[in-house]
């Protein structure tokens, strides 16, 4: 019942944003709130099944974002020609150091062992280099303005929802493999250095992901407004309900985006549920609040933790992935830790962590007060100046820089969450 | 034998020298990283925010400094401005722990809320930092900018390289060299500094033997808040002083701390200093060094750069996962985080 409450409420707030504000405002809130309901039951299922304390929610969102664009853009054959070859080489020349190293591995033992495998290691790098580094410039070269990389594979850019829960899969996979199993600062940090050098991988390998020159050419698989706009159908209904046909275009495409995210949620919180209710969720559960027994019980810890971490992530990048669609555009340079790792954080802590309604709960609560607040803060920090002369610098400066009031604010709320409510607004059952 | 010279000098003015400035505001944030996890046993999440609290107080300070003429001389402001930079963020350290990280010794709560707090705190900082004095760029070094110059040093020698050394690099230096002194000489002799060892080592021993706890948590707030202010103004004299880089230090920072091996002391300085030239050795096109060292006439086509600037991230997580995987204690022999 408590749980019903707290969604009317969450659904009065968007109907007031709608009143007061306005409808397209409180549409794009929702929006960004069901993909952030994503990426908190992403998170859930590593934080409030298995107990593993992820911060590098950031990369992996960002893996789904770099999938939209090698779905969606459109392919350039020029630069395919130029340093395709090249690319693919470079690739077959990773594969063959890593198969290299592991049969070294295999094969050798001692002191042996240790030598070989820094010497492959040192000498498979600069061998990929020699054919990777004039590939990459082959294919940066071609029309940079516009280009300047391979492209994508020009499919519908809704398969990518799925593509980049893959990709993420496979990063969580790979740090997983190396930071697990250790305690959890350790995974902690290493997750928070991996974020970052996916973020710097996709701001400077220009021919992957055109880096910081952003991909905004990317389709979205609904119509767009103007084509609305442009399309008799839609102006007939559109002057049936006596609206506005520009405003009521762009409320189309973003009502027609809530459905399509509205879907994903349902459907991922439906397996969620699922299984945490199977014998494969009291295990995790089981694992998380007492790893030793578990242990003793023949439940291999390890393995399971892995599991959890890399089906976590995908979710997370399934989430990335539905961002970069809906901005219709890829901008590396805006992958931000406070926003897209500690802020998916709150939105869980603050929701009630192990409960999936709950990080949904907070994934929509927490984006709200995200968004509001920073029309908020400014507002708020008129009043506490209106002391102040108008035209004093101070009065300036703080102007200037009230809207990141909002981080304060979440921090506040973190923290009184935590210690006054460590189980959140909807606690595990 | 004059390109050797040249070699060395090159990879001094590149490599050695900016190094070791930056090896020591690392040794100094590591130290405040190991410091909390030992005495508190958590990983403090807020501690690049701490830094760039304790600088932006400075920076205040040394804009007040200025704005009244007072000046040290060839020596940076800041100086003058860092104690009270010191007495805020320590005072601001003390509030925290009292407000929020109390509670949670006190019910003796897993170590990973703590953590999840730090990251509470974090978030605190970050606001108050930039509704101060806001998210750009902030220059406020002055003084004299160099005690050699390149140009000064070719003239001196007559070698084709010069040395450049900046008077904040210096200043790095010796502060931390001082700052460090003080701290081991402080740990190692002082009866408060005998306390917190053993605290550190072993909680249920130390209580027994009448430490008082809330003691050796108070002066191990005092202690990081002061060398994070430190850091945080040496960096931002140094380099400058931006927020977000404050945050993005936390991964090298506790890279140094985690090499050295966590709850180390002594590691935290050498992890500082190991970061800093493998990030700098790492990123330094070495196509000059070679071309001086290498055969007559042999200059190569390439940068030979081991790795772009943009990946110094990466330095920094190769080195954490090496050490996972060789030497988990880290070269002192620390905690197993």
């Amino acid at each position: 019942m408590r749980n019903v409450i707290l969604f009317a409420l969450m659904a009065l707030a968007f109907i007031a944003a709608g009143e007061f504000q306005s409808w397209s405002f409180s549409l794009t809130i929702l929006n960004l709130c069901l993909i952030s309901a994503v990426m908190a039951l992403g998170v859930n299922i590593q934080w409030g099944y298995a107990g593993i304390f992820n911060v590098g929610i950031m990369g992996f969102a960002a893996l789904g974002g770099a999938a939209a664009v090698l779905v969606n853009a459109a392919p350039v054959p020029e630069a395919w020609a130029a340093g395709g070859v090249g690319i693919g080489a470079s690739l077959i020349a990773l594969l063959a150091v890593i198969g290299l190293i592991a049969l070294i591995r295999k094969k050798l033992r001692g002191n042996l062992r240790r030598y070989a495998t820094i010497a492959a290691v040192i000498g498979g790098y600069f061998a990929i280099r020699e054919v990777y580094d004039p590939a990459v410039a082959a294919i940066e070269s071609i029309n940079p303005a516009k280009t300047g990389f391979l492209g994508g594979l020009g499919l519908p850019i809704t398969i990518s929802w799925a593509v980049g829960g893959l990709f993420a899969a496979g990063g969580a996979w790979v740090v997983g493999k190396v930071a697990l199993g250790l305690r959890s600062d350790y995974l902690a940090i290493a997750t928070l250095g991996i974020s970052e050098i996916i973020i710097a991988v996709l701001k400077n390998e220009d021919w992957l992901t055109r880096g910081v020159k952003n991909v905004s050419t990317l389709k979205p698989d609904v119509p767009t407004a103007i084509e609305l706009q442009q399309s008799g159908w839609f102006l007939d209904i559109a002057s049936w309900l006596e609206a506005d046909p520009m405003l009521a275009s762009g409320i189309a495409v973003k009502l027609s985006y809530a459905v399509l995210f509205t879907i994903v949620l349902g459907l991922i919180m439906w397996l969620s549920e699922r299984a945490l209710k199977s014998p494969w969720g009291r295990m995790m559960r089981a694992i998380r609040d007492n790893r030793d027994a578990a242990e003793a019980m023949g439940k291999d810890v390890t393995k399971r933790h892995l599991q959890t971490f890399v089906i976590g992530s995908a979710v997370v990048g399934i989430a990335g992935a539905m961002l970069t669609t809906m901005d219709a555009q890829f901008t590396p340079g805006s992958y931000n830790p406070l926003r897209f790792t500690f802020l998916i954080w709150v939105m869980v802590i603050v929701g009630g962590s192990g409960n999936n309604w709950g990080a949904v709960l907070g994934g929509f609560l927490i984006w709200f007060v995200w968004i509001e607040a920073e029309i908020f803060g400014p507002m708020l920090m008129e009043f506490v100046t209106s002391g102040l002369d108008p035209a004093s610098t101070l009065k300036a400066s703080l102007m200037g820089s009230a809207a990141h009031l909002r981080l304060f604010l979440m921090g506040v709320i973190l923290l009184l969450v935590l210690r006054f409510s460590p189980r959140g607004l909807i606690p595990e059952r | 034998m004059v390109d050797l010279l040249n070699a060395i000098v090159l990879m001094g003015n590149y490599v050695i020298v900016p190094g070791l400035a930056y090896g020591s505001q690392l040794a100094l944030g590591a130290l405040g990283v190991t410091l909390i996890y030992s005495i508190l046993r958590f990983s403090n999440f807020a501690h690049g925010d701490t830094m760039a609290f304790g600088a932006m107080l400075t920076i205040l300070a040394t804009w007040w400094f200025q704005s009244m003429g007072i000046s040290a001389g060839p020596l940076p402001t800041a100086l003058l401005a860092l104690p009270i930079g010191i007495i805020g963020t320590v005072l601001f350290a003390l509030a925290t722990d009292r407000m929020v990280y109390r509670y949670y010794r006190k019910v003796k709560a897993a170590n990973i809320v703590m953590m999840m707090a730090s990251v509470g705190v974090m978030f605190v900082m970050n606001g108050v930092v930039r509704v101060v004095i806001g998210p750009g760029e902030q220059r406020f070094a002055d003084g004299e900018r160099f005690i050699i110059k390149a140009r000064e040093f070719k003239e001196m020698t007559g070698l084709s390289e010069g040395l450049a050394i900046r008077t904040t690099q210096a200043i790095t230096l010796v502060v931390t060299i001082i700052v460090v002194a003080l701290l081991f000489w402080f740990l190692q002799r002082s009866r408060t500094g005998k306390a917190m060892r053993a605290y550190a080592d072993n909680e249920d021993l130390a209580l027994l033997s009448g430490i008082n706890p809330d003691k050796v948590v108070m002066v191990a707030w005092i202690i990081t808040a002061t060398l994070a202010t430190i850091a945080g103004t040496l960096y931002g004299l140094d380099k400058s002083f931006k927020p977000f880089t404050y945050f993005q230090l936390l991964l090298p920072i506790f890279a140094a701390a985690i090499v050295g091996g966590i709850g180390s002391p002594l590691g935290a300085v050498a992890g500082g200093f190991i970061i800093a030239f493998s990030e700098m050795g790492f990123t330094y096109a070495y196509k000059r060094f070679i071309g001086y060292i290498g055969p007559d006439g042999w200059v190569p086509d390439g940068l030979l750069q081991l790795i772009s600037t943009d990946y110094k991230f990466a330095v920094s997580f190769m080195i954490l996962v090496l050490v996972l995987l060789v030497r988990p204690t880290g070269i002192f022999k620390g905690k197993v985080l």
